[in-house]
Parts: structure tokens; sequence; C-alpha cells
């Protein structure tokens, strides 16, 4: 494994359906993330995704390489840009995790998460622990 | 936005026991498709006592201490105006469906930048032992007045 190492690559399909699937599972049923009329009146585009959701999607190409060798032992994001999620089309978010450092027993690894062509998280660390 | 709150140390959230149904639920909910959040078997070989949780689960816990900081009186937060900024977990070890989880929310920092105050909050989560398991940080910007 060197530094810069493409490890995976995964497009993720949101729909509405999504983020309400997420607004259960979290408890964050703040109603910007479902309802367009106020996702308007407060200044929004529409509805967005929630940050934790693409925080919680962006991981996964991480877990699924790692398997059983290891695990998350830490995880860090900034939320930069919106993802804005079409009532009919969706939205499409692309994840690609790097190899950042490599280090006895643990690894950063980096994240670029996009949509529409544009960074959505900033800083997306996250760090590994080998079995 | 009040400065004092810097520092300031909550009483502990009402323990948060960790169901398995949930760590599937919330699995799904962010497309997840290891098979220790989902098969008990699974996780039993990897040497867990129950189903474990997505990286990002400890935000389910977090979210009743953030709620105790927006409920401050004297915060001076308008929940309206509240937008995500960062966040982060830093674990000791893995959530496992079993956990029972107590979190404590401190205020590490308030910064104010042109207009917009930042406030940085930690949840420190223990299991039923006491022992730390994760906690979780939370960067919120409070938009100022236009």
């Amino acid at each position: 494994m060197m530094v810069g190492d493409v490890l995976a690559q995964r497009e993720f399909a949101l729909t509405r359906d999504s983020l309400v699937r997420y607004a259960g599972a979290s408890g964050d049923f703040n109603p910007i993330h479902y309802r367009d009329d106020i996702a308007v009146s407060v200044g929004l585009p529409g509805v967005l995704a929630h940050g934790m959701l693409t925080m919680g999607l962006a991981v996964q190409p991480v877990v699924d390489w790692l398997g059983d060798r290891g695990w998350v032992s830490d995880y860090q994001v900034r939320f930069t840009r919106p993802v804005l999620v079409d009532a009919a089309d969706g939205a499409t978010v692309t994840v690609v995790a790097k190899v950042g450092l490599v280090e006895e027993g643990t690894a950063r690894i980096d994240l670029t998460v996009t949509f529409g062509g544009e960074t959505v998280l900033g800083k997306a660390q996250v760090r590994v622990t080998f079995a | 936005m009040n400065p004092e709150l810097q520092g300031r140390v909550f009483a502990p959230a009402p323990a948060y026991l960790v169901g398995r149904e949930k760590v599937r639920e919330f699995a799904r909910a962010v497309d997840s498709t290891s098979p220790l959040n989902y098969d008990p078997a699974a996780a039993s070989a990897a040497g867990y006592s129950d189903v474990v949780a997505p990286p990002t689960f400890a935000v389910v816990v977090q979210e009743a201490t953030l709620a105790q900081l927006l409920a401050e009186p004297d915060a001076g937060i308008d929940f309206s105006r509240v937008v995500h900024g960062e966040q982060r977990f830093s674990y000791t070890r893995r959530i496992v469906a079993g956990d029972e989880l107590t979190a404590t929310l401190s205020v590490t920092s308030i910064k104010s930048l042109g207009g917009h105050s930042m406030v940085t909050a930690e949840s420190s989560m223990v299991d039923a032992s006491g022992a730390h398991v994760v906690t979780a940080i939370s960067t919120l910007v409070v938009r100022g007045e236009e």
C-alpha cells in the first residue's frame, strides 16, 4: 500500500427515498431534507441530503476495502457544499478513496467526495487501524 | 451567542441502549454492505458479541447531547440559523449492539468569524463499565443576522 494508491471508488445514487430512510434511521427530521417548500423558505435551492448521510455513505467504500483486515478508528469531514437531491432525478455522489499516509499498524485514507463535479466534503480523512 | 458557554460541561444524557435492529436500519440507510453490520454470526466469527455499528452510527447517540446544547436557555443559539460545519468520530473501540452508552457533552470552543459564530462541542461516550468508546465532535456554524 503506497501513498496515492486509489483503494476504492464508488457511486451512490441518492433519491428522496434515501433521505427519508436516513431521517428515520438517524432521528434527524429537519424538514429541509424532505420538504421543498420549507427548504426554499429558508433560502436553499431545494431539498438537500443530510450532511451526515453523505459522511456515512462516503466511508463505506473504505469499510468494504478493509473487510476483516482492520477497522475505522477515526473519521472526520468538513461540510463544504450541499448535495441537492432532485425529486425526480435524485443525485449521484461519487467517492474516491486514496491512501494519504501509512504508519505502523495504521493508515490515513483521504476521501474525495463529489456531486455534480464539485467537492462536497473537505478534509475527509479516515483513520484505519489494522487488526 | 454566549461566549461564556466555552468550557461548559453538561449533565450526562440518559443512557442509550444500542439495539440490533437500529444498527441494521442505520446500516441500510448509509448503503453499507458489511456483513458485520447485519449478521450476528458474521460479527461473532470476527470476535464481536453482536452486530457492529457503522462508523458514523455514534451520531444517533450524540443527537440527544446536541439537543441539550441547543435548548440551553443562556446559549443564545437560534436553531434555524445552525449549519453543520464539521464532524469527527474518534473511537477507542467499535460500538456493538447491546452497548449501553452514556454521552456527556462539553463545549470546547466558541469563535466568531465575520458575523457568524462557530461552536465546537464534544460528546464523550462511555459504556456500562465506564470505559471510553467514542468521542463525537461537532462544529456548528450559527449564521449571523442578515
